[in-house]
């Protein structure tokens, strides 16, 4: 079985992004980047479908700049076998990437296609979704378990009030929440390793598929202030100011 | 041109959501239909009609979309979509991942999770975590959104709409449901709960997450909220996980009981009303965000604050 995990670049999670003077964008310049999380979940779980036998091959892919061959590095660090860039400088939305990715897993075929559940840059939880409509895949998102059984991939999916288990015929899209796994720590050997393993770069101009942004960014702003915090010396203050101050109690 | 609402429902009750979508779709000064996916859909129907400002609800029905599939709920979407300028879901759970299957198969880009509607084709959603709020505006024919929808006022009620069945397409061959585990309480439904108790991993034990907080809850008549710190640690179920990751809620109070305040917890509480944060360390974080702050141990100053209320 072959694997296919998307993998993107994104501000790391330990940083807080600013918003550039003139509100156009937030500054990305000079900011550290890493792999998405929730995606390293998904090269986790390939990697670990490897290990045990259940599949023979797991390509990496990135979509991006020249910049996001690290990120690749980093899913060959941890066990993927080869690592594709789609190369493209456009701003890509959901619905483009999928679309390029789509292209893509024509050529390569994969029995199984894994991404993470949302990106924590945009904040979109869609490309997975797109893209197993796209291929006309069955898709199961937002995953916490796995397993592959007669040709299904049997997932328990994290929903409102509980989770549910369905079973997806492959190929099949997947996208990974944080509970799937707890993705292995890179060891500085494994990244000099993987500098050995293959990038091959695609052009995504190749594919000669319009991915001109559907969505027009008009402006970015920091978040609604709330008041200053008051600060209460004891229990009794606490209940009296939630009683005549903010009324949320009888 | 109308605007088209995916409903949701649970054990047969119409979801809060709904009434909140009704009154966000107004903005579009369109014709306003409800669509139910599923079986046995008399009830949720008759709710959807009821609500002021829907036009006509649509239902299909059939067993095997007892457990609606997103396979399924797209494909439904998709073949009536063309006749609509505006498609609506919640941002849940269910909204997440039916609705961008959708929008792709109609070839429209989706806009996810938006808090706000400035003017039609024009949204605000938060982006990086919360931290940032972008303002877009979508060129695509059919708008394709999900809605935080404890931004957006609740409609009225009294209205008597049409109820219209739909044929149902063909079922999925792609995708089983297979089970399904719900968390049993008795307290408020998390996502529309109007006080929330929620716990960090300083708990320390399920059994004091339990011990602690409920009692707390209880007498505030509120959900249960959790860290994924002491989801992770298995003090709280993870259906309680509230943040970027788990459920988003908005609700009148949140208590905050010994959190840090990490970003991926805020954007699951930013919306809420008064937030009461109870932490030991005086420079947590949560204390930004919240009303009224108290530096104690908790082990102290839950109990004693839950036998301070009436
Ligand atoms: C991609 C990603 C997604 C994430 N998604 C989420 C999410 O959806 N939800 C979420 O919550 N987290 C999420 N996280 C994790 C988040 O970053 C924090 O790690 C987590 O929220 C911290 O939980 P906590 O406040 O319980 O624990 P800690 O950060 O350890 O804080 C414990 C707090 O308790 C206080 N304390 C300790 N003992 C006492 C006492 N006796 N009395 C009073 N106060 C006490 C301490 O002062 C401290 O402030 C995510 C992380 C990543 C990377």
């Amino acid at each position: 079985m072959k694997l296919l995990v998307a993998v993107k670049r994104v501000v790391d999670h330990n940083i807080k992004v600013h918003i550039k003077p003139d509100g156009s964008d937030v500054e990305l310049a000079n900011v550290r980047m890493s792999i998405n999380p929730f995606d390293e979940n998904a090269v986790e779980a390939a990697v670990r479908l490897k290990e045990s036998g259940v599949a023979h091959e797991v390509v990496a892919v990135a979509v991006g700049t020249a910049a996001a061959q690290d990120v690749l590095r980093h899913a060959l660090a941890m066990g993927a076998d080869r690592a594709i860039l789609l190369e493209s400088g456009d701003t890509l939305q959901p619905l483009g990437t999928a679309k390029l990715l789509k292209a893509l897993i024509e050529r390569e075929q994969p029995d199984l296609v894994l991404l993470g559940k949302q990106s924590i840059d945009d904040d979109t939880c869609q490309t997975g979704q797109m893209l197993a409509a796209l291929l006309g895949y069955g898709q199961g998102t937002f995953i916490s378990a796995l397993e592959m059984e007669n040709g299904e991939a049997i997932v328990t999916r994290e929903v409102e009030g509980g989770s549910e288990r369905i079973a997806v015929a492959l190929p099949a899209v997947l996208t990974a929440d944080l509970r799937l796994n707890e993705p292995r720590y890179v060891k500085l050997p494994n990244l000099m390793m993987a500098k050995k393993k293959p990038i091959q770069t695609i052009q995504a101009a190749e594919f000669g598929i319009d991915v001109s942004p559907r969505l027009a960014l008009v402006n970015v702003a920091d978040p609604p202030a709330r008041k200053p915090c008051t600060m209460v010396g004891s229990v009794g203050e606490l209940v009296e100011k939630l009683r005549s101050e903010a009324r949320v109690l009888p | 041109m109308s605007v088209l609402i995916l409903a949701e429902y649970d054990n047969q009750k119409l979801k809060p959501s709904v009434a909140q979508l009704v009154s966000a779709a107004q903005c579009w000064k369109q014709a306003v239909h409800v669509l139910l996916v599923g079986n046995d859909l008399a009830e949720p129907a008759r709710d959807a009609a009821a609500i002021t400002g829907v036009a006509g609800v649509m239902c299909v029905e059939a067993p095997h979309l007892q457990h609606p599939l997103a396979e399924d709920v797209a494909n439904i979407i998709a073949g009536m979509g063309r006749e609509y300028s505006v498609i609506l879901a919640a941002h849940s759970a269910f909204g997440r991942n039916v609705l961008p299957r959708a929008a792709a198969l109609l070839d429209v880009e989706m806009v996810g999770n938006v808090v706000e509607i400035q003017a039609p084709a024009t949204y605000v959603r938060p982006i990086y975590v919360g931290n940032v709020f972008a303002t877009v505006r979508s060129n695509d024919p059919i708008q394709v959104v999900t809605l935080r929808a404890s931004r957006f006022d609740t409609a009225g009620t009294g209205n008597h709409a049409e109820i219209v069945n739909l044929a149902p397409p063909p079922a999925s061959a792609r995708t089983r449901w297979l089970s399904e585990i719900r968390n049993q309480s008795d307290r408020p439904e998390l996502g529309s709960a109007s006080v929330v108790v929620s716990g960090g991993r300083s708990l320390g034990s399920a059994e004091n997450f339990e011990s602690v907080l409920s009692p707390l809850a209880d007498k505030l008549h509120g959900a249960l909220g959790a860290t994924r710190s002491s989801v992770d640690a298995g003090f709280a179920p993870n259906d309680i996980q509230i943040g970027q990751t788990g459920t988003v809620v908005a609700p009148e109070l949140y208590i905050a009981v010994g959190i840090s305040g990490a970003v991926q917890h805020i954007a699951g509480m930013q919306d809420s009303k008064i937030v009461v944060a109870i932490n030991h360390d005086p420079d947590a974080t949560i204390f930004q965000m919240a009303d009224y702050g108290l530096v104690a141990d908790l082990f102290e100053a839950v109990p004693a604050l839950t036998a301070a209320l009436p």
